[in-house]
């Protein structure tokens, strides 16, 4: 029982070395690896850039708005006179944060649905890939909008968390996982239902290990990549959905910079400041780009089956 | 399939009216009723007077029993008065769709009218020059913020060359066909870029698998001109998938228009949701969000029927 069909043996690092080897003859999602390690490299120095430059992300400074780049403030400064560079890069911490978070609930959200539906089949599997269905349905965008306009005190939560400032992060994600399971579960449902009936899978039963055994042991670790695939995937999308909440003011809270609050005021200033709306917009663009290939370099790598062509 | 389809209605009726209650329900948590509005306009008013109000409106009901009321109600046909706009909500409603229907239909064809060639010219040579640019190309599309492209297209054409109106509708009495399609321009730009990544994905992926099918290779071994074999063979069959896929993204449309339609202050259905939802206007916040949820169930079920249709292998028993 000890050892299951996942090749994480000695057979393992062949298996890593060869999905490695595919990975790298895909150029574009090996660059953009590269951009987004520099991305979150920036994004972490961001206290550091900010004492080089003696400033912070929310030190106004109203005798200096809208000034052009210079060496004290590289990318000039906003409305309120606050450092473009640094705030662009407080919000990467930010966006980069959630969009990761928001992935990875969806995802184990999606799995617990997947393999329960896969693996139990039947009454259960119907009921829950019609549910899933249905929330595929939804036209999610305005929705999003309401679940992001509850007032959570109706809800019953005490006033402090509903106050809190990072009660807005922590709803971003809530909401996001809420829409964003239904991939990875459909995924993970259709593998399961293949991988029950093979031989391993049935040895396993026959032995006696029980249901949650054989899901955990013997037919999870087989679904590894696809799981990998598609997270990494849904983290651009994620991205790109918080950056349109917080673009229409239903995001996270304007006091924590993210590269979608940025953009929030940016069409009232695009006469005035239009740099102002472009660069956030191009740390997205670049970032939410950059997942894609990387997802897609990935699929490549270690699903070679779904290969096309 | 009769049976088939009879099932799917069904089913879409269930899931709308779960839906109904669901968004009922929503509404209800968000900040401020009524009542809370009629407060902060009127400071005379006592709790006594807001306790009064709310029994009077049945405000101070159950949820369960306040949305038997109003489904009551809707079922009849009236469906409420939108506050905002101090009309019937379907006044509101009808005129909206409408405008939701040019703007979405127009960026739709204009979107398949270039997605298609292009996928199908990138699966004609997998993984040569050209489907490497053609990829680049969709990758970019399906990752752009679409807020932020339409920023940049008013930077461009409203702000720099100022040719194009920033958004809005044309005023009353300076009308004129040519006038409302000046503010067209932009809106339906934006739309159409940023679905037409998706979309040539979909042609390219669906175009691909047709082409390594047998009777692909039939036609070619018979010696018939590729472009015939390219367009009138597989093409055709590689619709199929590339049918259900759009149909099932018909929400995703929804999306696209909220955020078209705020930026460019377009007088749409997206637009209205989110100025009611924003303007605390429960009853045309409630019946628009239905209306999008009715369409786009009604688009998956479109696919469903387009996919039997399409496909005489497929038989629902």
């Amino acid at each position: 029982m000890s050892r299951h069909p996942t090749g994480q043996t000695a057979g393992g690092q062949g298996m890593l070395a060869l999905a490695w080897m595919r990975f790298r003859r895909h150029r574009l999602a090996l660059g953009s690896t590269v951009v987004l390690a520099v991305l979150a490299a920036l994004a972490v120095a961001a206290p550091l850039v900010e004492a080089i430059l003696g400033t912070s992300f929310g030190e106004v400074d109203l005798f200096n708005r809208f000034a052009a780049p210079s060496p004290a403030h590289p990318l000039g400064t906003d409305e309120l006179g606050r450092d473009v560079l640094v705030r662009l890069l407080h919000g990467g911490r930010i966006s980069l944060a959630v969009g990761l978070t928001a992935a990875v609930v969806s995802a184990i959200l999606g799995t617990v649905v997947g393999l329960s539906a896969g693996y139990y089949g039947g009454r259960l599997d119907a009921l829950l890939m019609r549910f899933t269905d249905g929330v595929i349905a939804l036209p999610f965008l305005p929705l999003l909008i309401v679940l992001a306009a509850v007032d959570l005190g109706k809800l019953g939560l005490p006033a402090a968390v509903v106050q809190s400032e990072y009660v807005s992060l922590m709803r971003i994600v809530a909401i996001v996982a809420l829409v964003g399971w239904t991939t990875v579960a459909r995924l993970v449902r259709g593998a399961a239902l293949s991988l029950r009936e093979r031989e391993f899978v049935l040895a396993a039963h026959a032995q006696g290990a029980g249901g949650m055994r054989i899901m955990a042991v013997h037919i999870l670790p087989n679904l590894v990549s696809p799981i990998v695939v598609a997270t990494t995937l849904s983290v651009g999308n994620v991205i790109l959905l918080e950056s349109v909440l917080s673009f229409l003011g239903l995001g996270i809270e304007p006091a924590i910079p993210s590269w979608g609050n940025l953009l929030t005021g940016a069409q009232e200033l695009i006469w005035d400041a239009p740099a102002l709306a472009f660069y956030p917009g191009l740390l997205i663009f670049a970032t939410v780009i950059a997942f894609n290939f990387l997802g897609d370099g990935l699929q490549d790598a270690l699903d070679p089956k779904a290969m096309e062509g | 399939m009769s049976r088939y389809l009879l099932d799917r209605v069904v089913q879409s009726a269930i899931v709308l009216a779960l839906m109904s209650f669901a968004i009922y329900a929503l509404i209800g948590l968000m900040p401020g009723d009524p009542i809370d509005l009629m407060i902060s306009a009127d400071p005379k008013m006592t709790s006594e007077d807001a306790a009064r109000l709310r029994a009077l409106y049945g405000l101070d009901k159950p949820i369960i029993e306040r949305y038997g009321n109003w489904l009551q109600a809707a079922l009849g046909g009236d469906f409420g008065y939108s506050r905002m706009h101090a009309k019937p909500v379907l006044d509101v409603l009808v005129p909206a769709l409408g405008n939701t229907a040019v703007l979405l239909g127009l960026s739709f064809v204009l979107s398949i009218a270039v997605a298609l060639p292009l996928g199908v010219a990138a699966a004609r040579r997998p993984y040569s020059r050209t489907d490497y640019a053609i990829n680049l190309f969709a990758f970019a599309g399906i990752s752009v913020p679409p807020f932020w492209l339409a920023l940049l297209l008013i930077i461009l054409f409203a702000v720099i060359l100022g040719i194009l109106p920033a958004g809005g509708v044309p005023a009353v009495g300076d009308g004129g066909f040519w006038e409302g399609a000046r503010y067209l321009v932009l809106p339906v730009a934006t739309l159409t870029i940023a679905s037409i990544g998706g979309h040539t994905r979909y042609v390219r992926a669906a175009m691909l698998e047709t082409l390594r099918q047998d009777y692909i290779q039939t036609a070619r071994a018979k010696g018939l001109d590729q472009d015939l074999v390219v367009y009138k063979h597989a093409l055709r069959n590689a619709l199929i998938p590339v049918v259900t896929i759009v149909a099932l993204n018909f929400g995703y449309l929804f999306s696209g228009a909220l955020i078209t339609e705020t930026i460019f202050a377009y007088p749409g259905m997206g637009k209205l949701i989110f100025d009611a939802i924003m303007a605390n206007d429960f009853n045309l916040a409630l019946i628009a969000l239905l209306f999008a949820a009715l369409l786009t169930l009604l688009g998956n079920l479109l696919a469903d029927i387009a996919y039997a249709a399409l496909d005489p292998r497929i038989s629902y028993r």
